[in-house]
């Protein structure tokens, strides 16, 4: 299967992050499951114009190539000219050859946030940049391809969205892909694969005793959970970190801070603070998904008012001051 | 004369063209462009500063934590708090956990391919050479990136996640450390030294931090086995120490309390850094402005239909001289003595530049085992503090490819105006308003260009380890 891959207004971070794939090395890990890249901008080796005729050769239909991944957003400004962003040594506009190659490939990866729903390039008021995302503009269906785009393979596009992305999130995807196809009930409602969108970021999350509780942290690095006073929209968010660990054992969650649903169109603006929790009546406004407010209000108090003393202390302290009590044998 | 356009050019971090004007076969003179703009600046204004520290790591995926720590010490600043000793130690690994990776990432996948390039099939290490360091299917690529990506999994116990973590805050770090994890810690840099030992630098890292001149490096590198050696004896063998001889005016912001900041001149040697010299010229830039700006009282409005204009990219100067920044930069400016005789012999070069990071990965990270044992466990990471409605704060810091400054300014509690000077805005920068080109441009003056050229150009361009994500934030 063979994998051509651009990008645009993002940071890299996506390729970044996937070159953390583990266990093995990406390469190795790719090649092995039958997958090859045709051109990538930070890893290939060809430049210039060799770069731009393999480019041209796909556009135009003279090689055959499976998947385009497309990392960053699409600029379509100023004026709609796309002039933000010009592939380098060519003049035309990014936006213009992600369309034509759009039409060839058979199947089109958003790769990362900005790709899937804009990201923070369409987030400045009133998107100066006119940025989109390859089908959805934040949560609006459309994009730059349009309501109406359908890959050769017959999917639209397929939205691997987080900022940055799990390695394992694309390399798991492009090896289903390779192995038995995908298909449009492997996807959500945002077009992002279920193979990690089915969970949400609370799932495994290492606090969970404290949340059971609503034992809350009040300050940065206190144990506690996140969600009542630093922002943390975990219960919220269609991923799976916290049973996929990031960099070896890590996790938002387990670095201390909250997950700002960076997975979600439109987390980049959320109307208040991210590190803060938006209330009503002492109340979080997210609530976690699919739970009646009357429930989680009810639950919470109930839940506080039964808060072991460990539980309490632990979630102000930013380590272990109570451990659990260890039961003596019964002779 | 005619001119010639080049890009895309790959293995670099985001988008590059360079246009130049040719003559008997060599660069005359040189333009570089960053054909993409980004905005960032824009989007921070209105915000609640410490929104800063969701937002500015995505400028770059892979100098994201130098973004986090800048903005950290910008807002520390405007916050007038400091942060505990082991929230410094700790902020001190993540971002030069971020800075080796980088060097690692540069040199195996970035660098090194240029050299299997056909056109050296002549050179006695040609087959080595691409065997080991072919795009996709060198022999070294995966090594490299298993050490790398277990190398980054301090980044898993100390910060979150790589790239895009919110552990660096004002006032410290989310994450305090445990006793497991400071053994994990210590467990994950012995297998980093071991990579570096045995396959990258074939030799301690204590011995290689003790050469001190270019005579000695040389005897070293002489039929040693060992990734960096290989490159030093091809390098040698292309005297790659006279070319990509830019500026030779060294800015660094200073790091880790290893490196200190400066200045360095030709002919001056060291001089404290006045961070009141920088300026900002947006002449070459699709930008709106008729003067240099202090970047505290810097604007980024888009013109984009600008006559003249060739680039995203402003052109920070320093006393309004062109300097060049990155690793090289901070051991000038340290004083060390192995790039000291390198630059007094040949000017700063590509070899140099390589040099300069060889020996960052071979001094940093014994100073890191030392930063990890240094850490008094039970102790604080984070001391909270309240930020200002209004005021002002500089966050200096360097990324592995240079000084990255964050200029904050706060009003009734929204950021105000957001300036940032990159690391390779300064090395990619355009020509100012007084002619004076960047130090890339000048660099590729007198470089062969042409079908049967060798891509000599190509090795200048990514000796600089160019970030252009974040030049054109």
């Amino acid at each position: 299967m063979r994998v051509l891959w651009l990008q645009s207004a993002g940071c890299g971070g996506c390729t970044q992050s996937l070159l953390c794939s583990e266990p093995r090395p990406l390469f190795d890990e790719l090649r092995d499951a039958g997958i090859t890249l045709v051109w990538h901008p930070a890893l290939a080796l060809e430049s210039g114009d060799q770069a731009l005729q393999i480019l041209e050769d796909c556009a135009s239909g003279a090689r055959d190539f499976d998947v385009l991944c497309i990392e960053g957003a699409m600029l379509r400004g100023p004026h709609g000219t796309g002039k933000f962003h010009l592939m380098a040594g060519n003049g035309r506009p990014m936006t213009e050859w992600v369309q034509r190659l759009s039409a060839r490939a058979r199947w089109v990866f958003a790769i990362g946030s900005c790709s899937a729903f804009g990201g923070l390039s369409a987030s400045t008021p009133g998107n100066p940049l006119q940025a989109t995302g390859l089908q959805y503009e934040i949560a609006d269906f459309g994009g730059l391809l349009g309501e109406e785009f359908v890959s050769r393979g017959g999917l639209p596009v397929v939205n691997i969205a987080g900022c940055p992305v799990h390695p394992g999130w694309v390399v798991d995807t492009l090896e289903k892909l390779a192995l038995e196809g995908l298909q449009v009930g492997d996807l959500d409602e945002l077009g992002r694969p279920l193979l990690y969108a089915d969970q949400l970021v609370h799932h495994g999350c290492p606090r969970n005793e404290y949340y059971e509780f609503k034992a809350s942290a009040k300050k940065h690095s206190d144990m506690g959970c996140l969600m009542e006073n630093l922002g943390c929209k975990g219960t919220q968010a269609h991923a799976d970190c916290n049973l996929r660990p990031w960099n070896g054992n890590g996790s938002c969650l387990r670095g201390g801070f909250a997950c700002i649903t960076c997975v979600e169109p439109g987390f980049e603006s959320p109307g208040h603070p991210f590190q803060e929790t938006r209330k009503l009546a002492g109340i979080p406004i997210g609530l976690p998904a699919d739970m009646p407010k009357a429930w989680f209000v009810a639950l919470a108090a109930l839940s506080k008012s039964a808060t072991p003393k460990r539980v309490r202390t632990n979630s102000m302290a930013d380590h272990t001051v109570v451990r659990p009590a260890v039961k003596k044998a019964e002779k | 004369m005619r001119r010639v356009v080049l890009g895309p050019f790959n293995r670099v971090e985001g988008d590059l063209e360079i246009t130049l004007d040719v003559e008997d076969g060599q660069v005359r003179s040189a333009r570089v462009s960053s054909p993409l703009f980004r905005g960032f600046e824009q989007l921070l204004v209105g915000r609640a500063p410490q929104d800063a520290l969701v937002i500015v790591p995505r400028i770059c995926g892979i100098c994201s934590v130098a973004q986090s720590a800048a903005a950290a010490m910008a807002l520390s600043q405007l916050a007038g708090v400091e942060m505990p000793h082991n929230a410094v130690l700790s902020s001190q690994l993540i971002q030069a956990t971020e800075n080796l990776a980088d060097h690692l990432t540069h040199f195996y996948l970035f660098f090194m391919p240029d050299f299997t390039r056909a056109n050296y099939a002549d050179r006695h290490w040609y087959a080595v050479v691409e065997k080991r360091f072919a795009a996709g299917r060198g022999t070294a690529a995966s090594a490299a990136l298993h050490a790398r990506g277990n190398f980054l999994k301090l980044m898993g116990f100390l910060a979150g996640r790589w790239p895009h973590t919110l552990a660096l805050q004002h006032g410290g770090s989310t994450k305090a450390m445990t006793a497991a994890e400071r053994v994990r810690i210590l467990a994950l840099l012995r297998e980093f030294r071991a990579f570096l030992e045995t396959t990258m630098l074939g030799d301690t890292l204590e011995n290689v931090g003790e050469l001190t001149s270019e005579v000695s490096l040389r005897a070293w590198a002489a039929g040693r086995a060992g990734d960096f050696p290989c490159f030093l004896n091809l390098a040698f063998d292309l005297g790659l120490e006279n070319i990509g001889h830019a500026t030779d005016r060294f800015l660094s912001y200073g790091a880790y309390g290893l490196y200190g900041a400066g200045i360095w001149q030709v002919g001056q040697g060291v001089a404290a850094m006045e961070v009141n010299l920088i300026t900002e010229d947006v002449h070459s830039a699709w930008l709106l402005g008729d003067r240099p700006l202090q970047p505290a009282l810097g604007a980024t409005v888009v013109d984009a239909d600008k006559a003249g204009a060739y680039t995203w990219c402003k052109a920070p100067r320093y006393a309004l001289k062109a300097a060049e920044t990155g690793a090289l930069a901070r051991q000038m400016v340290a004083g060390q003595p192995l790039l000291d005789d390198l630059v007094s012999r040949h000017g700063g070069s590509v070899t140099a530049r390589m040099v300069a990071r060889m020996m960052e990965l071979a001094c940093v990270v014994p100073a890191m085992e030392r930063w990890v044992t240094g850490i008094i466990l039970g102790e604080a990471f984070f001391l909270a503090s309240d930020l200002p409605d209004s005021g002002q704060g500089v966050g200096l810091v360097e990324a592995a490819r240079g000084g990255l400054g964050h200029w904050l300014s706060v009003k009734d509690g929204h950021i105000d105006r957001y300036q940032i000077i990159a690391p390779t805005t300064w090395n990619f920068s355009p020509r100012d308003s007084e002619q004076q080109p960047g130090p890339l441009e000048t660099a590729l003056v007198g470089l062969p260009v042409g079908d049967s050229a060798l891509p000599t150009l190509q090795h200048v361009v990514r000796s600089f380890d160019p970030c252009m994500v974040c030049t054109v934030h």
